[in-house]
Formats: C-alpha cells, sequence, structure tokens
C-alpha cells in the first residue's frame, strides 16, 4: 500500500453543470494528476472519484467492490431518494438469482428475433414524420415511441397505459426535476402499477416476459420475494423509457453537428454498429457517474489507500476518454479497431437491456439514413433545448428537416 | 456422470462485460478484456451455472466432463 498523498480539495461534484454533450474538461486532468480525487455530491457522504479505465473497471468489476454495503449508509448521490433496495442494490448471489429472472430475454440471440419488429416499428414511426412533413420534432416522432413500444411489447406491459407510467418513470431519473415528494410518489404508482399488472399475469398468463418472470418466481418463491420482482420489471420499464429515448436524440445530433460524420454513415451503412459502439463511447449520457461501490476490504487503487467501508465512483465518462485505452480520444471515429468502451457499465450490473439498445440504435439509424439521407437540424444549435434536472442529458426536442 | 463440470468461454462470443467474473469470481477471469475460465474442469458450483445463464451472449457453456451432457445456459 502507498501513502496517500496529501489530498486538499475535496470537489463539489458533478463538477459544473452540464454544458449540452460536453465533457467537463477537469476529467482530462483529474486522470493526469489525480486519478482517484475526494468529491462530495448533492446528497450523502463524502466518496472517492476515479477517472481512469483501468481504476474505473476495477470499481465496476472488481467483487471487493461491493453495491450491498451501500445499503443502509448515507450514499453519495445526486438524487435525493437512495436506492436502498432492488438489483441495484444487490452483490452476487442474491443479484444473478433475481438477474437471472430477466437475463434470458435480454441475450443477443432472444433480441436479434426482436429486430424485424423493431424495424417495422421504426418504419411506421418514420412513415409518419415523413407525413406529417418538415420540420419535426425527432424525440416526439421517433425516438420516444420506439423504445417504449418495443420494451412494452417484450414485458407485456399495455402501450395504451404509457400515459400513465411514461410521467412515473421520470422519477427514476430526476435530480431536481420533480420535487423529492413528486418522486416518492410517482415511484410508488410505478410499483403499485406493475404489482398489479404482476398479479393478472399470474392469474392469466401470456407469452411475454412479465409471465416468464412470474414464473420463474413461483417456481424460486423461497429465494425470491414478490417486492424484488416488481421493482426489477419496473426498473425494466423505467429503463426503457429513460436511457435510450435519451441517447438517440443525442447519437442524430452529434452525427449531425459533427463535420462529416453523417455523411460517412450514409455512404456506408455498414458502419452502422461500429458508429453505435463509437456514440456509446463519445457521449457522456450521465451528467455524473453515481452508484458508489463501497470498498469491503482496505485496497489499493490509483495509488490511493481506499479503507474499508469507504464508497468510490467510477467515472464512466471520463474512463471513456482514456488517451492509454482510446487513441485520439476526443475525436469521434467509426474506424477503431477496438472499442472496449463502458458505456453500459461493467461486471455485474452491466446494463441488462444493452443488447436492446444496440439493436434499436442501429435500426434507428439505418432507418434515418435511407429514408432520410439529406436529414439535418432545422434550427440553429443555439435554439435546441436541453433537459435538466435529470441524471442524463438529452434534448427536450430535436426539430429536423430532410 | 463424472460429477466435474467442463467450462468453456467461446472467444469469438465473449464481449467482455465483466458479468462472469463479478457472479463468479473463482472461476472466470479477464484477461486482455475477454473472459477465461480459471479452470476448465471444476467441481459443480452454482456460480458457474449463475454466469453461465447470466451471459447475454451466451459465450459460456457448462457440460458435463464425462458425457458432455449441456448443463448451462438454459435454452
Amino acid at each position: 500500500m502507498s501513502n496517500n498523498p496529501p489530498v486538499t480539495t475535496t470537489r463539489s461534484y458533478p463538477f459544473h453543470a452540464p454544458d449540452r454533450l460536453e465533457l467537463d474538461p477537469l476529467y482530462a486532468r483529474l486522470r493526469h494528476e489525480q486519478p482517484v480525487t475526494r468529491v462530495r455530491l448533492p446528497y450523502g457522504e463524502p466518496a472517492w472519484l476515479a477517472t481512469r479505465y483501468a481504476d474505473v473497471r476495477t470499481v465496476l468489476g472488481d467483487p471487493r467492490f461491493s453495491r450491498a454495503a451501500a445499503v443502509g449508509r448515507d450514499e453519495p448521490r445526486i438524487t435525493p431518494r437512495q436506492l436502498d433496495a432492488g438489483i441495484l442494490a444487490m452483490d452476487p448471489p442474491e443479484h444473478t438469482r433475481l438477474r437471472r429472472l430477466a437475463a434470458k430475454a435480454f441475450t443477443a440471440r432472444r433480441v436479434e428475433q426482436l429486430r424485424p419488429r423493431a424495424t417495422g416499428i421504426a418504419d411506421e414511426l418514420l412513415d409518419a414524420m415523413l407525413a406529417a412533413g418538415a420540420p419535426a420534432d425527432f424525440v416526439e416522432y421517433v425516438a420516444t415511441p420506439l423504445p417504449i413500444r418495443v420494451i412494452c411489447e417484450l414485458l407485456g406491459v399495455p402501450v395504451a397505459d404509457q400515459d400513465r407510467f411514461h410521467a412515473w418513470s421520470e422519477a427514476i431519473v430526476s435530480t431536481t426535476s420533480l420535487p423529492p415528494e413528486r418522486i416518492d410518489e410517482y415511484i410508488d404508482n410505478l410499483y403499485a402499477y406493475m404489482g398489479e399488472l404482476i398479479a393478472r399475469r399470474r392469474r392469466e398468463p401470456t407469452d411475454d416476459l412479465l409471465s416468464a418472470m412470474v414464473r420463474a418466481r413461483d417456481e424460486n418463491a423461497d429465494r425470491l420475494t414478490e417486492l424484488e420482482v416488481v421493482q426489477l420489471a419496473a426498473g425494466l420499464l423505467a429503463a426503457g423509457h429513460e436511457t435510450t429515448v435519451t441517447q438517440l436524440p443525442n447519437f442524430v445530433y452529434v452525427l449531425l453537428t459533427t463535420p462529416g460524420a453523417w455523411d460517412r454513415l450514409r455512404d456506408d451503412p455498414g458502419l452502422v454498429p461500429s458508429a453505435v459502439e463509437e456514440l456509446m463511447r463519445y457521449i457522456p449520457l450521465g451528467v455524473a457517474s453515481a452508484f458508489a461501490r463501497y470498498a469491503t476490504e482496505d485496497l489499493e487503487l490509483g495509488g490511493v489507500l481506499i479503507r474499508a467501508g469507504e464508497p468510490v465512483i467510477g467515472s464512466i465518462s471520463s474512463a471513456n476518454r482514456d488517451e492509454s485505452v482510446f487513441a485520439d480520444p476526443d475525436r469521434l471515429d467509426f474506424n477503431r479497431p477496438v472499442n472496449p468502451h463502458l458505456g453500459f457499465g461493467h461486471g455485474v450490473h452491466h446494463c441488462i437491456g444493452a443488447q436492446l439498445a444496440r439493436m434499436e440504435l442501429q435500426v434507428a439509424l439505418r432507418a434515418l439514413l435511407q429514408r432520410t439521407p439529406g436529414l439535418r437540424i432545422a434550427v440553429p444549435e443555439e435554439e435546441l433545448t436541453w433537459k435538466s434536472g435529470l441524471i442524463v442529458r438529452g434534448l427536450t426536442m430535436l426539430p429536423v428537416t430532410w | 456422470m463424472s460429477g466435474t463440470w467442463r467450462v468453456d468461454v467461446d472467444p469469438r462470443r465473449c464481449i467482455g462485460t465483466g458479468i462472469c467474473a463479478g457472479a463468479a469470481p473463482d472461476h472466470f477471469v479477464l484477461v486482455d478484456g475477454l473472459s477465461r475460465p480459471v479452470l476448465n474442469v471444476v467441481d459443480p458450483a452454482g456460480p458457474v451455472i449463475d454466469a453461465a445463464d447470466s451471459c447475454p451472449m451466451e459465450a459460456i457453456t457448462v457440460r458435463d466432463a464425462d458425457d458432455h451432457r449441456l448443463i448451462a445456459p438454459e435454452p
């Protein structure tokens, strides 16, 4: 173990208010000068922040770092509400038992079977956008309904109920966009709604993921509680609403504002899969990283001694721009020979919907390149408005013309 | 039945999510970003099944070491 260098400052984190999809330049400085540093988040106890790729992967992947140990602590976080239950507050083997209920439905093989259906939905949505005429809001016509319809069909949640749960889903990603009591109310609503739906599927099973989860849970009732299953299903529904929905307009925004990027993809659509990976690396979707991992023993990270019981946050956005892993990291490059980005996380909590998100993003980009090859943003960039008060960055509207 | 398992990771399928190495750290290790079994033949252990069933790429197979019957992942 090395001796810790004197840490003179505990920085507020996030360091600054987010500026569109720009990554705060302080991360690059910290990677060089203080790769593991002290930070204080808007809520909870102070934490260590890791900014280098290798250290972030260790925090996310090494079993000596625990999410379950956050329960009962005042976890450092950017949301007023602390997740004190559910799959993100668990370690293996409990975590794995719960995740297995849903993991089968999200394998690359199973997701591939959904591709034709997702392509059909994307075409339908683009038909409507083209019929409405330019300029049209890409967020409203395509980016919002596509992932919602796909996750609803996969789970077996009636799309007709979406006006209710779409509003509630915001609570999962809200920092200040909703008052704390409204966040609690919406999350409770989401759990109650999912609890009812699960009870209905138990009485009348159908051919969907919710029914499969109910069946698997009832066969292992001694190992999983009903609440765990309800929270997992609600989490899948909410994540399906708030991640790809936000990231898809971010992708289009970057492609249309980076010189040559859109034309390059249009001329060679075979690059779409690698473009999706590169955009996942390049775009810092989160306003900040969170979900601190607690060290379960004394250990060294990036030359710093972390004591057992101390929380550490790994910055995914910073890791994805680490120049020791990604050559010319601030450049968007669809031809990287390898791209081991951490955009979907790493380790046991690696995004369960990663393959689904990849497929949806590929389908949407392909459809756009084909149907609207002359796509461009319909307003001057300074007129675009960005969401605020959420853990994710994204556009409120993306008016496009073609 | 021999009572031991044969564990393999298909390097062409593995994308290095780290799920297996986190769920079954005694049995899987990441080398240059991709997973490998620590040992190819192991005594039966729950975490090995957990890892095989959790892999989104279905890159891990667990077989009976003797008769090669597929134990995990579930189809």
